[in-house]
Order: C-alpha cells, then sequence, then structure tokens
C-alpha cells in the first residue's frame, strides 16, 4: 500500500489523535495562550524560588560546617559577634564548666573545646590570639573521663573526633581547620597559624611569632578556610590564660553535639548544668538565614497555591470555552462513531502537552531567572537542578489534567443530536 | 427484509406542560437498497427521525432495528461500533473539522475506526479522487467552495464504506449546479447498493429518491404529491 502511494508521489500523511489534537491546537493557539502564560509562569516562578533557596540552604549548611560546633557556652553577658570578634570584654565563664560538663553525664556531645580568645595587635594589624586545649590534655586529665561514656558517640552522630575516645587515626591538620578537628597535640610555646595571620606575618613552619613578649615557634600554618580562623593565632589554652593573668577562665566552649541529642534534651541539660552561662545553638547563630530560607520556602508554598487556583482556573476555562466552541465538531465524530473515551483522551492528550509544555519551558525560565537572581538577592552561586524539571512537569501535568477532567467529561457526555440540530 | 425499521417510534422532548412531541409512533421500513426521502414542513420530526435511525436520539418508546438488532437495546460502545461500521451521516452545513485538509477530514472516521496510517492515506485518497476532489487533497474546507466542501463531506460518509447513508438535507446549502451533482453522486452510491435515507426541502432531490415518505406532526402520511413521485 505504502509503495503504491509512493509510487503516486503522495508524501506519507497520517492522522492520529495527536495529529487533531496538534493541529487543533495550532488553530486556536490565541486562546491558548492565557492557560498558557498562567502556568508558565507559575511554574517559572516556583523554579526560581526553589532553586534559589537550596543553594541558599546549602550555603548556610556550609557555613555550619566551616563552623563546625554547633553549640556554643558563652559567658551570660556575651554575644555571639563577641565571640567572633574576641570583644568579650573581660566577659568570661570557668574553664571548671569543662568539668561540669564531662561530668554531668549528658550525652550527645561529640567533641568539646574550650577556647580564650584575645585580640592582639601585629605589625599594627588585628589578630585573635586563641588560646585552645590539645586532644593529649583531654586524655591526660582522669576528671574528664569521669563521664565515661560521655564522648561515645551515640548511632548516627557526626564523624568529627572526639578527645579521649578511641579514634580511627590520626588526623591530619592540613586537612582540616581547627575548629572542626581538635589539634592533637600542641606544647606550652607552639602556636599554629591561620592562613591570613600567616600571610601578614610573614610566618611558616618553624618561624618564632612574638606576642605580648612570649615567643610562639609556628608548628603549623593552617589552609585557607574563608572563615575568621584566618585570622587567628592558636596557642595552648593555659599559656595564654598566663599571659593575659586570667586564671582558668574561658571565652567559650564550642561544643559539637548530635544533631539528633540537641533536639532531645542537650541544650537543656546544658542550660541546667550551666545556669550561669548562655548556650547557643546553630539555628539561633544562622537564624537570619534560616528565616530567609523559610520565608522562601513559604513563598514557594504561597505560589504553589496560587499557580493551582489560577493555572487551573485559567486552563479550565479554556477548556471549558474550547469545549463549547467545538460542539458541533465534537457532535459529528460521535456521529461518526468517535466514542466518549476517544474523544477523552483527545481533550486529556492536550491537556497532557499543555502541561509538559509549560512545566519544561516554566523550568527552564526559573532555572535561568534563579541563575540570574541567585548572585544578586542571595549572593550565592546557583547552577541548574535537573531534579526539579521532573517536580515541575508533575505538577505542572497534574495541575492541567485535573483542570480539564470536568470540561473533557462534558465534551465526552454531549448529547450529539442537540448539537447536530443546532443551527 | 428491511435493513431499517422503526416499530411504533415516539420521541417526546422536555417534560409535564412543557411537552413537545417529536415522533407521535413512526413505523417505517426501509430495504436494502432503497433511497427514501423524508419530506415535510419544518418541526414535522424529520431530523428526529434520521439521527434516531443513527442511534444517536434515543426514542421515548418503540424500536430502531438495524439488520435486524434493536439499535437502543445494545450497549452504548456496541451501538458505536455498529454507527461507526455500517452508517455514513451526511449534514446539510458539511460539519467539516475546519483545521483539517480534504484529506485529513477523510482519514477521521478511518482513524476512529483504528484503521493502519497507511490505509487510511490509501482510502481517503482514493475516496476523494472518486468525488473529483483529487486534486484538492491538501485543501483546508475554507480553500474549497462549498460544492466541494460538500464532496469532501461526502468523501468523509464513505470512507468506512457505510451500507447505509443518513443525509441530512444534503443539498440545502448548494447553488443548483451542486444540487445536481450531488444528486447525482448519491443516485450513483444508490445504484452500488447503498441504502440511503435523506431528508430534503427540495422536491428536485426528493425526485431523486426512489421513494418519498411524508412527515407532519411526529407521524408519517399519506401524500399525494410523494406518491406522484
Amino acid at each position: 500500500m505504502q509503495v503504491t502511494l509512493r509510487r503516486k508521489g503522495l508524501e506519507r500523511r497520517t492522522m492520529r489523535k495527536l495529529d487533531i489534537i496538534l493541529k487543533e491546537l495550532c488553530e486556536r493557539k490565541s486562546q491558548l495562550v492565557t492557560s498558557f502564560i498562567a502556568i508558565t509562569l507559575g511554574i517559572t516562578v516556583i523554579v526560581g524560588i526553589r532553586t534559589v533557596t537550596f543553594y541558599s540552604e546549602k550555603a548556610v549548611a556550609r557555613e555550619l560546617d566551616n563552623l563546625g560546633a554547633n553549640v556554643l557556652i558563652l559567658p551570660k553577658s556575651a554575644t555571639v559577634s563577641d565571640y567572633y570578634s574576641a570583644d568579650f570584654a573581660n566577659a568570661e565563664v570557668p574553664e571548671s564548666y569543662v568539668d561540669t560538663i564531662t561530668a554531668s553525664g549528658l550525652q550527645g556531645v561529640d567533641n568539646l573545646s574550650p577556647k580564650l580568645t584575645m585580640p592582639v595587635r601585629l605589625k599594627d594589624k588585628r589578630f585573635i590570639l586563641t588560646g585552645i586545649l590539645p586532644k593529649s590534655e583531654f586524655k591526660s586529665k582522669p576528671a574528664w573521663q569521669v563521664g565515661g561514656d560521655i564522648f561515645t558517640k551515640p548511632m548516627g552522630c557526626g564523624a568529627v573526633d572526639v578527645p579521649g575516645a578511641k579514634t580511627s587515626g590520626d588526623s591530619d591538620l592540613d586537612k582540616a581547620a581547627v575548629r572542626k578537628e581538635v589539634i592533637k597535640d600542641l606544647g606550652p610555646r607552639e602556636a599554629v597559624v591561620g592562613f591570613d595571620a600567616a600571610r601578614l606575618l610573614a610566618l611558616k613552619r618553624g618561624s618564632t611569632v612574638s606576642v605580648k613578649n612570649t615567643n610562639f615557634t609556628v608548628r603549623k600554618v593552617l589552609p585557607q578556610t574563608g572563615t575568621v580562623d584566618d585570622s587567628r593565632i592558636f596557642a595552648h589554652l593555659h599559656t595564654v590564660q598566663t599571659m593575659y593573668g586570667k586564671g582558668r577562665v574561658l571565652s567559650a566552649i564550642e561544643v559539637v553535639g548530635c544533631c539528633k541529642e540537641i533536639s532531645k534534651g542537650l541544650i537543656t541539660g546544658l542550660n541546667k548544668a550551666l545556669p550561669d552561662a548562655r548556650v547557643v545553638t546553630v539555628s539561633q547563630i544562622a537564624s537570619t538565614q534560616l528565616k530567609t530560607n523559610n520565608m522562601m520556602s513559604q513563598f514557594s508554598l504561597v505560589f504553589l497555591v496560587i499557580i493551582v487556583l489560577v493555572g487551573g482556573v485559567s486552563i479550565a476555562n479554556y477548556m471549558f470555552a474550547n469545549v463549547q466552541e467545538r460542539r458541533k465538531e465534537i457532535g459529528t465524530l460521535i456521529a461518526i462513531g468517535m466514542s466518549p473515551r476517544q474523544l477523552l483522551s483527545i481533550f486529556y492528550g492536550k491537556a497532557l502537552i499543555l502541561g509538559i509544555v509549560g512545566g519544561a519551558i516554566g523550568y527552564g525560565l526559573g532555572t535561568i531567572l534563579a541563575i540570574w537572581l541567585g548572585p544578586r538577592i542571595a549572593h550565592i552561586p546557583v547552577l541548574p537542578m535537573p531534579a526539579l524539571l521532573g517536580w515541575a512537569l508533575g505538577i505542572s501535568v497534574a495541575l492541567s489534567l485535573l483542570a480539564t477532567a470536568i470540561p473533557a467529561k462534558n465534551a465526552a457526555g454531549l448529547d450529539p443530536a442537540a448539537t447536530l440540530m443546532e443551527v | 427484509m428491511a435493513i431499517i425499521a422503526t416499530q411504533s417510534l415516539v420521541k417526546t422532548y422536555g417534560r409535564g406542560k412543557k411537552e413537545v412531541s417529536g415522533l407521535a409512533g413512526v413505523d417505517l421500513a426501509v430495504d436494502q437498497g432503497d433511497y427514501v426521502a423524508l419530506v415535510g414542513p419544518s418541526g414535522s420530526g424529520k431530523t428526529t427521525l434520521l439521527l434516531s435511525l443513527g442511534g444517536l436520539i434515543r426514542p421515548t418508546s418503540g424500536k430502531v432495528i438495524v439488520d435486524g438488532t434493536s439499535i437502543y437495546d445494545l450497549k452504548p460502545a456496541e451501538r458505536i461500533e455498529l454507527r461507526r461500521s455500517r452508517i455514513g451521516f451526511l449534514f446539510q452545513t458539511f460539519n467539516l473539522i475546519p483545521y483539517l485538509t480534504a484529506l485529513e477530514n477523510t482519514q477521521v472516521p478511518l482513524m476512529i475506526a483504528g484503521r493502519s496510517c497507511d490505509e487510511q492515506q490509501a482510502i481517503a485518497q482514493s475516496t476523494l479522487e472518486r468525488v473529483g476532489l483529487g486534486d484538492r487533497l491538501h485543501h483546508r474546507p475554507s480553500e474549497l467552495s462549498i460544492g466541494q466542501q460538500q464532496r469532501v463531506a461526502l468523501a468523509r460518509t464513505l470512507a468506512n464504506s457505510p451500507s447505509v447513508i443518513l443525509a441530512d438535507e444534503p443539498t440545502g446549502n448548494l447553488d443548483p449546479a451542486t444540487v445536481e451533482s450531488v444528486a447525482g453522486m448519491l443516485r450513483e452510491l444508490n445504484d452500488e447498493g447503498i441504502t440511503i435515507v435523506m431528508v430534503t426541502h427540495d422536491p428536485r432531490m426528493a425526485a431523486h429518491a426512489g421513494r418519498v415518505e411524508k412527515l407532519v406532526d411526529g407521524k408519517v402520511v399519506v401524500d399525494e404529491l410523494a406518491l406522484a413521485v
């Protein structure tokens, strides 16, 4: 048959339901524009917001990761800003708080890092001298082993090394910032220097740096972290305490707590154990960013509702009008033998195409919008999220099909005789 | 044996006091190969009777029997299948799908019947050639004359080789020359054995039919003029 057709020089013209759908769409495309714009814009906005939110959340997670600790124990009068600027103005907590925590039997403490931070000026530049306690000191203090299981990581906790607990091996200082790793050994006259501090003071391993007339040998220069650690000079806690005549006091205790345990009551336990200290969680530290993220999530939810309402109503309205306009055509198709199921498939097929095209273009535009807006409004680089394509198509197609259900049912249920007898 | 018959066919529209009679007990028998013209004044029930014969208007009472089967006792899907395979409709306003070409319009009933794409094209093309539109295959209805549009509609009617054609005022919108052309084609089809039941107001068209039935107020009546035809 096909050979005969070709011999006659007739190009092959198929006729399927899809052809009817596509040709009808092309014929009446102006009527489709409103619905198409509604659904495409809706998906564009949702994809844009979700993409920016996702990368914003990642940025927060990265910041928190850089922070290392997820709980800070500060003097009552100090703020988190004071902690980062090392501007404690003599606000301190006693070093015995470490004993209190270890002896309290609180579950979920992965790591403890007592710190005393003091601002120093070297070569007319401001640095932060930070007294820390090396891991070896934790191991050597019987009092800090009293808690026994306190440094045993509960199931599901992070992989941060725990002082005093069995570890898988020595950590390499080159690979991790001091916030995330407890320095294994640090002599009383040794210092570990942050990246910027080393650069500005021209320090390298083995150099000597003099702080308040105390000479320290640089044991290590830390890799760049992009955090406040880059301008820190880390020395032994007790050396710093002695240099400033502070006695056994601390500026802060950084705690790496197991997230599950934090929600189960670690913070409450710490507050009870240390009534004169301020216990701050990372959620509070990053509250502004988290609030922004929450707002973005709520925005995307609001837009989802709007798209469902506006897009759905628009598509349903278009389909109703389309059925009305095609009454005679539908009546004729029924008269020549089209079944209700075939008619339904034509309308649902049309909705499917509308949903797929609207969803795909909406995803594309939303992604472009996010890539353009991300660095401008959230100060973060944004990349396309292919996973959102399926999500966008799913919403768009589901909405189109849902909005088409009643008009399509009306079309399939049309009385052909009534439409054929209409003048 | 009658290929189409009605038994005491009654169709009433509306309810209660607003009830309007469409058909008031029609008994009609159309044999295989008959060419019957249904005539009568407007509102006499001609179109209602025609659409009832085609399975599109369920009667209030009575039966429509096609090939020995009471079609309104069939399941909807079976009635659709019967209409698809046995009956062809021809309308006064042609009812072509405006965004499809002549070839595509003719392919539609074949597509609905599940014929392959190659079959669709071959049958549609040969049918259009038969009605004299071999050179207008890819023209849309808006690019065709009124007469050509009705010929496309006729090709669509013939696509699935129906044994019965139900035509509702097929020449009502045509100029006299085209009326003759369409009348000639219907005559030719009837000569080939296709049964035709045609509603018409046009005495010239009725004259082509082998038999004329006059409807008045939903009933078939004996009419001298009709008998003369």
